[in-house]
């Protein structure tokens, strides 16, 4: 059985060496002509100001994780709906749409508790 | 696909694990209590009555026949009762002693009863799953408000290095224990624990069966402290508040045992692992029991000490005859009353969460005559971890050592009996400690003459409840050896548990 996967194996290989072998193809032919501006960092197109190791506030991290809790829902929500026009179809739509009511509701809970201890107030 | 009355068993599935879903919601009320009304006295209280409600519901469930619900994910029926009772008392008794200790290290969040609540649905899920994705779901539903628990004094070092500790290394664990789901799944076509022999059978592929086994066993043996994965322990229960540590060193080890218990029971084929489980808990419980000797912390000789008893359940296990999953289970019960009024003794000669973690054992001498009730509740607790007749522990080493010597596993026995007599050592010299030592004697004592905690009246109850439930499981374990041993009972011997 896994013979099944040598075309796999082969495909891995084939693309990491594709890959490797053009970042070095392409360090070893192409010109190289540095100046002060092109190793700047590159911000935006703006000049570099400071470190790049700043201390962010821990409230970034809040809303990030606020976010991928409803990254995932909605990853969960999607096929649900896909799928929705069959659990109608089989008569399943009332209990089908429980669950998933219940499953936002608790999201919700998570979400109303994080407003009312402030996790979303920037002072 | 056929999807008519899916959720036709929805109403029995409700009833069936009425007990889990009650605890669930109960928890998320909480979290919205503690929105609204921050830390509100009354939280951990609700949380109480609901364990309780469970608890009794669970009662009642003891004697039912082995069943599913949940399209087969969740088991129900007796032995499901039986754990999800040992949870509920577990994190019962843990609240309650909880409240008065995390007032006093002004930690009293209402959050941390939301999470405790969360940690035991966790576990009764891990404890009752009946499907590898459920086992998953479950243990790491416990794990990670188990990592939340443990570094909630967040300003203390300690305990943030502790909980970051438990996170990295669980974390770790985690993916080897899912590794081995997959390798068993592709192993055997299957994630129902049923019917994954079926499935070995039908199928070639011994090497990831096996290979999927070991992996699935080190997740497991992770999360029971087993010797040689047993590092993290006494970090961790050092770190943690200690009555959060009662918690976690008793109903996780309960809801983790109960499903390594399914899983060797109904998922593996028996004569195979006998001698792996052997010699892990020859090792468990001489690690356990030596290093805990030289430990001049309390509750870090109890982590050792907690690691130890790991060891004894696992020769129950290493048995591998019903009789020995029913004394393993019965083991899980005694343990979590003694461990749990243990730490809870702990918990009121401390006077700060930082204490918890530097109080040497000396600087207690003498605290039995000036607190007698905790000197006294703290002998009955030390003597049953050793495993002395009149009290429970001396039963549950019983029921694990008897089915191992019947399944000729005589030597395994004799290794624990000896485990047992070290542990004599440094369980007696608490007692030691606290009762014949004066302060006088020790220069450590002298500081904390005045500064021991009042002990609250409901933190004094559990641990007279803990007592009397203790010599009550010493004088007459019978009722509950029948009871543990009818779960395994029954038509067809070995697949009465199948639903």
């Amino acid at each position: 059985m896994l013979t099944d996967f040598v075309p796999l194996f082969l495909m891995m290989a084939l693309a990491l060496g594709l890959a490797l072998s053009l970042l070095k193809l392409h360090q070893l032919l192409g010109p190289k002509r540095p100046n002060l501006i092109k190793t700047a960092a590159y911000e935006s197109g703006m000049d570099p100001i400071g470190t790049a190791r700043e201390r962010y506030s821990v409230k970034f991290y809040l809303v990030a994780m606020i976010f991928i809790v409803f990254d995932v829902e909605v990853v969960f929500l999607y096929p649900w709906a896909v799928s929705f026009r069959d659990f109608l179809a089989a008569d399943a739509g009332l209990g089908v749409m429980m669950v998933v009511s219940f499953f936002i509701l608790v999201l919700g809970i998570g979400l109303l508790y994080d407003i009312k201890k402030g996790g979303l107030e920037f002072e | 696909m056929d999807l008519t009355n899916i959720y036709a068993s929805l109403p029995a599935d409700l009833v069936a694990t009425f007990s889990m879903v009650l605890v669930a919601l109960v928890a998320l009320a909480l979290v919205v209590w503690d929105a609204f009304r921050n830390n509100a006295p009354g939280i951990p209280w609700a949380g109480v009555v609901a364990l309780g409600v469970a608890i009794v519901w669970e009662l009642f469930a003891l004697g039912d026949a082995p069943g599913t619900a949940w399209y087969g994910m969740v088991r129900t029926g007796g032995f499901a009762a039986f754990v999800n009772i040992v949870v509920l008392i577990g994190a019962l008794l843990s609240i309650i002693l909880s409240v008065p200790y995390l007032r006093e290290i002004r930690h009293a969040h209402g959050e941390v009863y939301a999470i405790i609540l969360f940690a035991t649905v966790g576990m009764m899920l891990l404890g009752t799953a009946n499907n590898l994705v459920a086992v998953f779901v479950g243990l790491e539903t416990m794990s990670i408000s188990l990592y939340i628990l443990t570094g909630l004094v967040r300003e203390d070092e300690g305990a943030t290095e502790s909980a970051l500790k438990y996170f990295l290394l669980g974390a770790f664990s985690t993916g080897f224990f899912l590794y081995g789901i997959a390798l068993l799944y592709g192993a055997t076509g299957t994630m129902d624990l049923a019917r994954m022999s079926e499935g070995l059978a039908a199928g070639e592929n011994l090497v990831m069966f096996w290979a999927g086994v070991g992996l699935l066993l080190v997740g497991f043996l992770f999360k029971v402290s087993a010797a040689p994965f047993h590092m993290w322990t006494p970090d961790v229960y050092q770190g943690a508040p200690t009555t959060l540590t009662a918690y976690m060193s008793t109903a996780t080890k309960a809801a983790t045992f109960a499903s390594l218990i399914l899983v060797l029971y109904a998922a593996l084929p028996p004569e195979r692992w006998t001698m792996v489980l052997a010699v892990i808990a020859v090792l468990t419980m001489v690690v356990g029991n030596v290093l805990a000797i030289a430990q001049q912390n309390v509750k870090r000789m109890l982590a050792y000490s907690s690691i130890a008893h790991a060891g004894y359940v696992l020769v129950g296990l290493a048995a591998g005859t019903p009789a020995g999953y029913a004394g393993a289970l019965f083991y899980l019960l005694v343990y979590s009353i003694m461990n749990i009024g243990a730490f809870g003794v702990m918990a009121l000669l401390e006077w700060d969460g930082k204490e918890g973690q530097t109080q040497t054992l000396n600087s207690l001498a003498g605290i039995g005559p000036r607190k007698p009730l905790l000197g006294a509740t703290m002998v009955v607790f030390m003597f049953a971890l050793v495993g002395f007749p009149p009290l429970g522990g001396f039963w549950g080493k019983v029921a694990v050592f008897a089915p191992a010597v019947e399944a000729g596993l005589t030597w395994l026995v004799i290794v624990g009996v000896l485990a047992s007599a070290v542990s004599a050592y440094y369980y007696l010299r608490v007692l030691y400690v606290f009762w014949m030592r004066s302060p006088e004697d020790e220069p450590e004592a002298a500081a904390v003459q005045d500064r021991v905690f009042a002990v609250p009246v409901t933190s004094a109850a559990v641990l007279i409840v803990c007592v009397v439930l203790l010599l009550y499981f010493g004088v007459r374990p019978g009722g509950i050896l029948e009871t543990t041993a009818s779960f395994f009972a029954g038509p067809g011997a070995s697949m009465a548990l199948l639903p």
